[in-house]
């Protein structure tokens, strides 16, 4: 079977892109592979790890389970999107002070979904939230202080 | 690994999806949330000529209260679902089921026809279907077939579904006030893969379970209708004699599936533990005490 190409036009971090792209690339490869968008990292690449999370329509996917071609005219926000944003600034100087990050592999993809978190606005206790963080997977086995760092900005935030 | 290579194409309607179903049979996907199909062609289980993307056909989202009817629109993602108050008030035991359905990311993109599509054993949504007595209608250029959950879920992987029908709605009569349901189920981590898992719906009154509808999900093939246990528990009071017959009732009806999260052995233990945990909340919940 021959490759197919279609080209598409993505909206990623504010800025349309247009590419053409054979149909079989997921939306991770684009962004690393086509724009140097290195964030978003690949751990399983079959849905499990979350290392891969971006947020698609204000929405936290598994960019390795969306193919490129179905976020045409879709607006796509990259790790890289969100800090400069400044959104969960304090989240990350929290990932910091807490040592919430080991090696950082999975650090992307566990910011991209409490992100998502901290937008419902909604006291959550510790369980729930790790049952929200549930589909990040920490290798370095880190979980207790990336809980320990969105429960503070969550309650904190909430605090207002 | 990355995708084998496929032709993709994007449906601008039902009509179009069903055609192009229709021409093209086996050798096509239908894509819709993708979150089981993209991790089977990353991993290359599966080569599919064609992928139909039904991700833009708003007329198969949404979910309605038809009557005593709860309709759910096959695109409709588990996050909608979830978060629905027409599920909440008229599917309680779906509304139960949906946090353990994968994980947040996951439920944003994945749909609830495509996990009844797919039958996937360990999945909760064929098993809630199939306990509260769903109807699933599919869809071909031929016309609609609606089709009872009792006769749609045929083995692994394998439903009632032809190749050129396309899972369009699937309808669930609203649970009657009157009765009680549970849903658990065991996983290694919250979200994942169920090893066992259970479907309760029935008639509880005190501690007599007057009539339940038990579903197994994860240890077998398909989700599988607990009929001698059902019978076991019929107008009985709920205690160690009936626990321990309808324990030795599911043993003929489980076979469960031996492989990597357990011996067939085990899983039947864990089905036995959970309809015990069941039978327990849906009698706490109608309001008795054991």
């Amino acid at each position: 079977m021959t490759e197919e190409y279609q080209t598409v036009t993505i909206r990623v971090n504010g800025e349309d892109v247009t590419k053409s792209i054979p149909v079989r690339t997921h939306l991770v490869d684009f962004l690393r592979n086509e724009l140097g968008y290195t964030g978003s990292h690949l751990g399983c690449e079959h849905g499990i790890c979350g290392a891969c999370s971006v947020r698609v329509d204000g929405v936290v996917v598994r960019g390795c389970l969306t193919l490129a071609v179905q976020c045409e005219g879709a607006d796509v926000l990259t790790i890289e999107g969100l800090s400069d944003s400044g959104e969960i600034a304090d989240l990350q100087d929290k990932f910091v002070e807490r040592n919430a990050m080991q090696c950082g592999f999975c650090t992307p993809g566990m910011l991209m979904t409490a992100a998502e978190l901290l937008s419902h606005k909604q006291a959550m206790s510790r369980d729930e939230i790790r049952e929200f963080m549930s589909g990040n997977f920490c290798r370095c086995t880190g979980y207790h202080a990336i809980v320990d760092a969105i429960e503070s900005i969550n309650n904190s935030r909430l605090k207002g | 690994m990355k995708a084998p290579k496929f032709k993709y194409v994007r449906a601008t309607s039902v009509a179009d999806a069903l055609k192009m179903l229709d021409e093209h049979g086996e050798n096509a996907r239908i894509l819709a949330g993708g979150q089981s199909l993209m991790p089977t062609l990353n991993m290359r289980l599966s080569q599919p000529e064609i992928l139909i993307d039904i991700n833009r056909l708003d007329a198969l989202k949404g979910i309605s209260l038809d009557g005593d009817t709860v309709r759910i629109g096959a695109l409709t993602r588990h996050v909608e679902v979830q978060r629905s108050a027409v599920v909440r008030d008229h599917l309680p035991l779906i509304a139960e089921a949906m946090p353990h359905v994968a994980h947040v990311a996951v439920r944003n993109r994945g749909t609830f026809g495509g996990s009844v599509a797919l039958a996937d054993p360990a999945a909760e949504m064929p098993a809630c279907v199939l306990a509260l007595g769903g109807t699933i209608v599919v869809e071909s250029v031929a016309g609609r077939r609606e089709i009872a959950a009792d006769d749609y879920f045929k083995g692994l992987y394998e439903t009632a579904r032809q190749d050129n029908e396309l899972l369009v709605e699937v309808r669930i009569p609203s649970q009657k006030k009157d009765r009680v349901s549970v849903f658990l189920e065991l996983a290694r981590r919250h979200g994942d893969f169920a090893i066992a898992g259970i479907c309760a719906y029935g008639k509880v009154s005190g501690t007599t379970i007057e009539d339940m509808r038990l579903v197994y999900f994860g240890s077998e093939d398909k989700p599988t209708v607990g009929r001698n246990a059902i019978a076991a528990l019929k107008g009985k009071a709920w205690n160690d004699t009936t626990k321990a017959a309808v324990g030795d009732a599911l043993a003929s009806d489980l076979d469960p599936m031996a492989n990597l999260s357990g011996s067939p052995a085990m899983k039947l233990h864990l089905q036995k533990v959970l309809t015990g945990r069941a039978m327990d909340a849906a009698v706490a919940r109608a309001g008795g005490a054991r």
